[in-house]
């Protein structure tokens, strides 16, 4: 499932070296084209952004896009919100997606069907039909306040679309699948003999859950939680299309100073932040965790 | 076989979150039908207006093509390059491993305004922006790392001593991979295809910056749609995509049940 970083391609019968060495280039050269096509077309592109955030409008080199960023407090309070967002949207996740997990895992038959389609539906469906869906529901006129107000719990619509609360409905639901898949994945890895061995010691049903169960799957859930958190730090569509015009995170930032601005210099400052914090918790993720399956797992 | 309390409550909750992930876009089924032009739920009579506008207008006709027309191309390309670079990586050696495979993963692990910004630069650059060419290069770029990494799992599970018994039974290299690996992996390969099609069919946010005004795919109509007024439109497309994304789950769930599949 992962592409393991270990060397899988000698063949059993390695004896003649030379020939083999010389076939196994050979075959390596096989991933020169589609490297080619990503270097020259999306990290060359990367390599000018980061350079560009690097040099003052006047073109000199300089720290000014960075130094605004850092004096600037409304661009601080929008880094803030960015990060703040990412982690509660993080957590909500977290809290509803290991049960949910742990739910899927021990469902069988239909109801097991039933769930893994409702967590592997939204990979298939576009995040366009379902930030559509959620206007619908959270639209002052949409269904969440229609049932509100025919209830009689409130007297007039809430505001839930052009707001924190819209954004934070919409992300939780988008990225609950890429919390669910790792931790249901460790969970089937686990080894169901331990919970036997730990109950059968005389250990009480909570205490096999806190000393053995949740320590076994503690690898899924912070590859989750890391998908989750990296994905949030940079989202532009649920923002931009459910939150309203003071609820700009880094992304939206990014966007507006290129597209309205026009101020090339800081949307690429801006942007290398956005990359270097998500390629940093890749980096730390895959040293410290050895989470190699952790983008392979999540779609 | 009776459930105890906490069981029942587990699978309860499991059931309103599965709900939560669900109904929200299922919502765009009623709605599509909607008689008037308001956003108000429950929608009010029905009407198959919002398709008939849907089939008749050209821009959103335009947009379809393009979209179907850009992600086939992505398919073609991205599952040639990915199958081959995942060859690379499992059968043979390549230098800097794993700075090879981080750097192939780049394009996943970006988010996606970075990317789309970085590559709008160098695209007007080239003149790539607002062409097919320009859209199918970004979007092959997408979606290289999903075909890399479901042929990669693919390869890893395969039984190289067939390959190793056709060459030496006399099969050349070629032969013995299009005759023998081939067949085994096809169902893998169909996977990844379908994962390239939909990363290209469904992506918005690069598509935005490169499309330019010509080359507008569907996902970029359907923004200009939602972005400052809605445009019901939106809900009648929005059905039918959710039609296409139950096939894509079926036909996922059929080759992975068939043969090599990853278990998600």
């Amino acid at each position: 499932m992962a592409i393991e970083l270990s060397e899988t391609a000698r063949g059993p019968d390695a004896a003649g070296r030379d020939p083999d060495r010389l076939r196994l280039m050979r075959r390596g050269a096989l991933g020169i084209p589609a490297l080619l096509l990503v270097a020259v077309f999306l990290l060359y592109p990367l390599a000018l952004l980061v350079e560009l955030g690097f040099h003052a409008k006047t073109g000199e080199w300089s720290l000014a896009q960075y130094e605004r960023i850092a004096t600037t407090p409304i661009y601080l309070l929008v880094l803030w919100k960015t990060a703040w967002v990412a982690g509660l949207v993080t957590c909500i996740d977290l809290l509803i997606g290991y049960p949910f997990a742990v739910a899927l895992s021990r469902a069988r038959g239909w109801w097991r069907l039933f769930l893994l389609a409702a967590v592997l539906m939204p990979f298939w469906t576009n995040l366009l039909v379902r930030t559509y869906g959620w206007i619908v529901v959270l639209h002052p006129n949409g269904l969440l306040n229609s049932i509100l107000l025919g209830l009689g719990v409130v007297s007039e619509p809430i505001e839930l679309v052009q707001n924190t609360i819209g954004v934070l409905i919409g992300m939780t639901q988008i990225m609950l699948p890429f919390m669910v898949l790792p931790i249901a994945a460790q969970i089937e890895r686990m080894d169901r003999r331990l919970l036997q061995a730990a109950r059968s010691l005389g250990a009480s049903p909570r205490r096999t859950f806190l000393h053995v169960y949740l320590p076994l799957t503690l690898p899924g859930v912070f590859a989750g939680a890391l998908v989750t958190l990296v994905l949030s730090f940079g989202f532009f569509v649920i923002p931009a299309l459910l939150g309203g015009r003071r609820d700009v995170l880094i992304a939206q930032l990014i966007d507006f100073n290129l597209t309205k601005v026009l101020n090339w210099e800081f949307a690429a400052a801006l942007g290398t932040i956005l990359l270097a914090v998500t390629m940093g918790i890749f980096l730390a993720a895959q040293r410290w965790l050895g989470l190699n399956s952790l983008w392979t797992e999540a779609r | 076989m009776r459930l105890s309390r906490g069981e029942a409550a587990l699978a309860g909750f499991a059931g309103l979150v599965s709900l939560f992930l669900v109904l929200p876009s299922l919502i765009v089924v009623p709605m599509s039908f909607n008689a008037d032009n308001l956003l108000r739920f429950p929608p009010h009579g029905f009407s198959l207006g919002w398709y008939e506008a849907y089939f008749g207008r050209d821009d959103w006709r335009l947009a379809t093509w393009n979209s179907v027309t850009i992600a086939l191309a992505v398919t073609v390309l991205a599952t040639t390059m990915g199958t081959s670079a995942a060859l690379a990586l499992v059968r043979g050696r390549i230098p800097l491993r794993n700075l090879y495979i981080f750097l192939m993963l780049t394009p996943m692990i970006a988010p996606p305004i970075v990317s789309a910004v970085s590559m709008y630069g160098v695209f007007a650059r080239l003149g790539l922006v607002g062409t097919y060419p320009g859209m199918v290069l970004a979007h092959t770029v997408l979606a290289l790392p999903f075909v890399l990494v479901n042929v990669v799992a693919v390869l890893q599970r395969m039984d190289w001593r067939l390959e190793q018994a056709a060459r030496s039974l006399g099969a050349s290299a070629a032969r013995a991979f299009f005759e023998v690996t081939l067949p085994m992996i096809r169902p893998g390969l169909v996977v990844a295809a379908i994962f390239a099609f939909i990363t290209s069919f469904d992506e918005v946010v690069v598509a935005l910056y490169i499309s330019g005004s010509s080359a507008i795919t569907l996902p970029v109509q359907m923004w200009s749609g939602l972005r400052f007024e809605i445009n019901p439109v939106v809900a009648a497309v929005s059905t039918l995509l959710l039609g296409l994304s139950v096939l894509a789950l079926l036909a996922i769930g059929f080759l992975r049940r068939a043969g090599a599949g990853s278990t998600v």
